[in-house]
């Protein structure tokens, strides 16, 4: 398994924002983090990424343990995060430039890793531009080449798409089912819009900090409307 | 190169261009102590007798007496605003890029802390650089053997945003914050008057600059300046430099989820 979290828990004073989470994703897998506003996938992402930490559960990354092996494991995520973290006046290439070297690459070999994920995500021909200048969807291109550039074996998203148009939205989306199919990467992606997820996706629900179903969107919705299922599994009551 | 030395050119190179885009930043850097230096000194000049005491050798104009007070004062304002700007990435998102980094965080942390530092000692220099063309001269030899000193007091003052940074959550907070510590970290300190003039008029006032870890730093460019080494000075600025660094790494430790909090 890609990436695997077992029996994970964590808890903000009194309030339990995820409880026993447990799953795992294979490689060259798309998973979607299906969960409402307040689900706890944001909690989730911290912990994936360390910024948070916890003694309940474990987190395995491409074989290390996160807990134990930090930096293995941390070398094998690439993160994009709901916020934008780009640094807006500087230019995509300069970015790129300064994540890969907080992976240890830099002079010709970061130059053509960078070239390389620019191509990939169709952004190479604004590399000279200030990140301020580019568009939205450009912005969460340039975000995903920029996590792909030390060869992760996982790339967590967290609602890549939020605050973009549908035609971006669409494009991004097609692009992440790509690089799975191509390239054998393990991708999370955590949202709440089902019209992001194909039929073949695995599907994890997360509602109020625990997982309701663990399947493939075409078995946990066999007529097709996962939305629908989503909205019974997730209904508060009236 | 290593991994870890790659970093912190990376982190060395953003801070700097980012510091090339914030010229405000800069101008504000030199034109606060160049006010003090050029205004307030020259009207206080008269007032403030100063007798001879270490590292002088002879009378000194007030000027003089408070260039060392000036350096450390952009050294002081410095570190708040980088710690202001730690806040704002982390609000903003780019700290948690730093931190998800494959290397431990308190090397994450001290290569940007030395990157804020390097920048601040620059700035101190434009500053020695400007007093000497308003004729405020230093020995020669000064301007290299204050180097160390300039380095050593910014990473103290750097380390105790980097500790403040981490202990407040918002960014509405921190001007708060910053009021409170910069202030009274100034003026309880030997930067505009000597101590035994404080102790004249209060000796409580005096205990209290002389337990502030500024008046140390202030006291270590002081002799630097001069191509002496004040030893207590210099044990007092590497002691709070230690604990500041701690409390800024336990504070961004992620085992106390320092990062803003949200379900």
């Amino acid at each position: 398994m890609s990436l695997s979290l077992t029996d994970l828990s964590y808890a903000f004073g009194p309030r339990q924002a995820l409880d026993g989470v447990g799953f795992s994703v294979p490689e060259g897998r798309f998973c979607a983090l299906l969960g409402p506003n307040g689900a706890g996938k944001s909690t989730l992402f911290n912990l994936l990424t360390r910024l948070f930490t916890t003694r309940a559960g474990r987190i395995d990354i491409a074989g290390h343990d996160l807990a134990r092996n930090p930096r293995a494991a941390l070398a094998q995520i690439g993160v994009v995060f709901q916020q934008t973290t780009l640094d807006l006046d500087l230019t995509v290439l300069q970015n790129l430039r300064y994540h890969a070297a907080l992976h240890g690459l830099g002079g010709r070999e970061a130059a053509t890793r960078i070239d390389a994920a620019l191509d990939r995500l169709s952004v190479a021909d604004r590399a000279r531009d200030r990140v301020r200048d580019l568009n939205g969807g450009h912005r969460r291109r340039t975000e995903i080449a920029r996590a792909l550039v030390h060869r992760p074996a996982v790339l967590l998203l967290d609602e890549p798409t939020v605050g973009l148009d549908a035609a971006s939205r669409a494009a991004i989306t097609d692009h992440v089912h790509r690089l799975c199919a191509d390239t054998g990467l393990t991708v999370l992606w955590a949202t709440h819009l089902t019209d992001e997820i194909a039929p073949a996706d695995q599907v994890v629900i997360l509602h109020r900090g625990k997982v309701l179903a663990n399947g493939s969107a075409a078995e946990l919705a066999p007529d097709g409307d996962l939305r629908d299922r989503f909205l019974a599994l997730t209904a508060e009551p009236a | 190169m290593t991994h870890w030395l790659i970093a912190l050119r990376a982190i060395a190179g953003r801070e700097f261009l980012r510091f090339l885009h914030q010229r405000e930043r800069f101008l504000s850097a030199l034109v606060r102590p160049l006010v003090w230096l050029l205004v307030f000194a020259a009207g206080f000049r008269a007032a403030l007798g100063l007798s001879i005491t270490p590292p002088y050798q002879t009378y000194i104009t007030y000027e003089t007496y408070i260039v060392p007070g000036l350096c450390g004062m952009i050294l002081l304002f410095n570190g708040m605003q980088s710690s202001l700007s730690l806040v704002y990435d982390r609000e903003m998102g780019s700290m948690r890029l730093l931190l998800t980094a494959p290397l431990p965080r308190w090397w994450l942390l001290f290569c940007k802390l030395l990157a804020g530092t390097l920048i601040s000692v620059l700035q101190a220099y434009a500053f020695l650089g400007i007093s000497a063309a308003f004729g405020i001269w230093l020995p020669w030899t000064g301007y290299v053997t204050v180097f160390p000193a300039l380095l050593l007091a910014g990473m103290m003052l750097g380390a105790l945003g980097l500790a403040l940074s981490s202990l407040v959550r918002q960014l509405e907070n921190f001007a708060g914050v910053m009021n409170f510590v910069i202030f009274p970290t100034f003026f309880l300190s030997s930067a505009l008057y000597p101590l035994w003039k404080m102790a004249e008029s209060s000796r409580l006032l005096h205990d209290i600059c002389a337990a502030n870890p500024f008046s140390h730093a202030v006291e270590l460019i002081r002799f630097a300046l001069y191509g002496q080494v004040n030893l207590p000075a210099l044990g007092w600025t590497v002691l709070a430099l230690a604990v500041f660094w701690g409390l800024g790494v336990w504070g961004y430790d992620p085992r106390r989820g320092m990062i803003q909090r949200k379900g």
